[in-house]
């Protein structure tokens, strides 16, 4: 019940998103089934926000550690570029997948270790990685668009289980599956309790630096999750713009999500609404049929929606204000009985 | 030497090591040639660099640069083009809606008490949303004044040419400097990214400065606007995409702490400098990829964190001795 109290406002948002593109795009919540798989612009959005999704969810680990991750978007074009590259090399499809997600683990050690060895703030860490990445990707697709014709992973961007979807379906696994082991074990707690305080929590005998650690490998893996969708939709890796700027995109999913630019208390199931919300707005402003241009800056409108009900100084000056509208009622009752 | 000055000496040292072994190999790399095009070319990234290093010694980042930068570019493209006005007109125009914004979001991250990155995420969607709503288009700038602009250069013994906006870019770190570390506002803004907490029991006006420190890079960020218009003459809204992470890489390499407090702008003018000195380098050797460009930089923002990592533990070790 509480968690769904938590997740309210997203839900709120995103039914009135979809009201209000309804009205203008009847058919938007349409769904069919065409050659044995679903089809429809929420289809659409489900498949489409594969890669924001399941960034986001590594991400919010991360950011509920009091860290951030510039560097997802670069490790998708990485862990593209390895994964079309093995592809190529003909050696199959589970040695691509072993690898492009060996390869997002890399990523998330080489941050990690920075992060919480050597104490680099995570903001100018992982931004060693964002920048260079791009290189290391290029470098493993020697400057091209390495393409690939390969059914069984190109399966993992256009391919449909149960009617669904892949994409779609490894996004909605990937964010259940990682908030079910945060919430049924104690990780949940402790990733929060070093958010709130790094040095409190390890004198309390948690783990900080492995934690840490470990929390920006699960970004590194979701990072390679959503390359791999990436390369296997295109057919291809392009090491100059597959997951370009969706670092940003996973950052303001999760602040839409509710959850604390400056760590603590994280809801998963809040963050992955965040990216559907995201992916609502791109899809339905092109479905309404208003200008592509407008999406950034409807997007810029609500973020800034969000802080205002977000900000803790107004909360502060809301707190403020309904004590002083109640202590004047109850000092009014009282003169009242006084009087009367 | 004054221990906080040991990050300066490094990155100095390492741009003057770096040219030295350049021009061992391509003796050309001497020339004024070279150095007005490294002055030149680097312009736009130098002024909104300084901008950056404001913000970053107060402890904040300022991510809608890049976006404001080429809305500039597209905001003058298309008044030079729609009205009569003389260019000398709109880049005061623009000068001022870009300060206006800067000074809103300063506004804002001080009033809603939000971290700036965030703040500075929705300004950097709605610059480059407010680029895009007036033209989706490239616009060339057609003025005869903008050739004047365009044309003019100090020859420099050598043949090199020192333009215009190179001489800009070298009087706004100089103007830079003189704010940052010889006025009140500068002595806040260090004082303020030392602690927002001891920075209000000192007596600094925490909001007046906050809104201050972004309106300076709003107005930063307008300038290498005009700078970048001058330089490309045309206005596109998808120039300019993800400089404020290659200003921010300057900065860091040019000494300043990214937890703000300490630092200095000339620095930044060498961070800047260095990483115009590798493109060039690799350009001049022609088989390098350009991709290496991208790996070499990322090496040296980690090579110059680790060295200010292990000064800041080694002055924290002398301090307590």
């Amino acid at each position: 019940m509480t968690a769904l109290r938590r997740v309210t406002p997203q839900l709120l948002t995103l039914a009135a998103l979809v009201a209000l593109i309804t009205v203008f795009f009847p058919d938007f919540l349409r769904i069919e089934l065409v050659n044995g798989r679903l089809v429809g612009p929420v289809m659409d959005i489900l498949k489409r926000g594969a890669p924001v999704g399941l960034l986001a969810v590594g991400m919010t680990l991360v950011i509920a550690t009091r860290g951030i991750d510039l560097s997802v978007g670069t490790t998708m074009a990485i862990t593209g570029a390895v994964a079309a590259w093995t592809i190529t090399q003909g050696y199959g499809l589970a040695p691509a997948l072993a690898l492009a997600l060996l390869a997002g683990v890399a990523a998330g050690l080489w941050n990690g270790m920075l992060v919480a060895v050597v104490g680099i703030q995570a903001i100018v860490a992982t931004l060693i990685l964002m920048t260079s990445g791009r290189g290391i990707a290029q470098l493993v697709t020697e400057g091209r668009i390495l393409t690939f014709s390969h059914d069984g992973l190109a399966f993992f961007g256009s391919g449909a289980l149960l009617a669904i979807p892949a994409p779609a379906l490894l996004w909605l696994a990937t964010a259940i599956g990682v908030a079910l082991l945060m919430r049924r074990t104690a990780l949940g707690m402790l990733t929060e309790a070093v958010g709130v305080n790094r040095a409190a929590s390890a004198l309390a005998g948690v783990n900080a630096t492995v934690l840490l650690i470990a929390v920006y490998v699960a970004s590194g893996l979701c990072a390679a999750l959503a390359g791999i969708v990436a390369t296997a939709d295109i057919r291809g890796a392009d090491a100059n713009n597959a997951g370009l700027w969706l670092e940003l995109d996973a950052i303001l999913a999760v602040v839409i999500g509710g959850n604390s630019l400056l760590g603590g208390r994280f809801s998963i199931a809040a963050s992955v609404l965040g990216a559907l919300i995201i992916q609502t707005v791109d899809t339905g402003i092109l479905l309404a049929g208003f200008p592509s241009e407008y999406n950034l800056v409807i997007k810029a409108g609500l973020v800034l929606i969000i802080l205002v009900v977000q900000s803790p100084n107004l909360a502060l000056h809301w707190y403020a204000l309904r004590r002083a509208i109640r202590s004047r009622r109850e000092t009014a009752l009282a003169s009242a009985k006084e009087t009367g | 030497m004054n221990p906080r000055l040991y990050p300066l000496a490094a990155t100095i040292a390492i741009f003057l090591l770096a040219w030295v072994i350049c021009v061992l190999q391509f003796p050309f790399m001497l020339s004024t040639r070279v150095v007005g095009n490294l002055l030149t070319d680097n312009a736009y990234l130098g002024i909104v660099a300084v901008g950056m290093t404001v913000v970053i010694l107060s402890g904040g980042i300022d991510l809608s640069v890049g976006s404001v930068i080429a809305f500039s570019g597209v905001f003058i493209a298309v008044m030079l083009r729609d009205t009569g006005l003389h260019p000398l007109l709109v880049f005061a125009l623009l000068l001022i809606v870009t300060t206006t914004f800067g000074a809103a979001m300063g506004w804002l991250i001080h009033t809603l008490a939000m971290p700036p990155f965030i703040v500075t995420l929705a300004g950097m969607f709605l610059a480059r949303g407010a680029a895009y709503m007036l033209t989706i288009d490239s616009v060339p700038i057609d003025h005869a004044f903008y050739d004047l602009l365009d044309d003019a250069y100090y020859l420099m013994p050598g043949k090199g040419r020192l333009t215009l906006i190179g001489v800009v870019m070298l009087l706004t770190v100089l103007a830079g400097m003189i704010v940052a570390h010889r006025t009140r506002f500068g002595a806040s803004v260090f004082a303020l990214g030392g602690g927002e907490a001891t920075a209000r029991l000192m007596g600094v006006r925490i909001g007046r400065t906050t809104v201050a420190i972004y309106a300076f890079s709003g107005l930063m960020a307008g300038l290498s606007g005009i700078v970048f218009s001058i330089y490309t003459s045309s206005g596109y809204p998808l120039a300019t995409v993800g400089t404020e992470l290659t200003a921010i890489a300057a900065v860091v390499i040019g000494g300043t702490l990214l937890t703000g407090g300490a630092g200095f702008v000339f620095g930044t003018l060498i961070g800047v400098l260095t990483m115009g000195l590798i493109q060039t380098y690799i350009v001049f050797d022609g088989t390098l990829s350009s991709w290496w460009t991208k790996i070499i930089i990322g090496l040296l923002l980690l090579a110059f964190i680790l060295l200010q990592k292990g000064l800041l533990r080694v002055t924290a070790v002398r301090a307590e001795a």
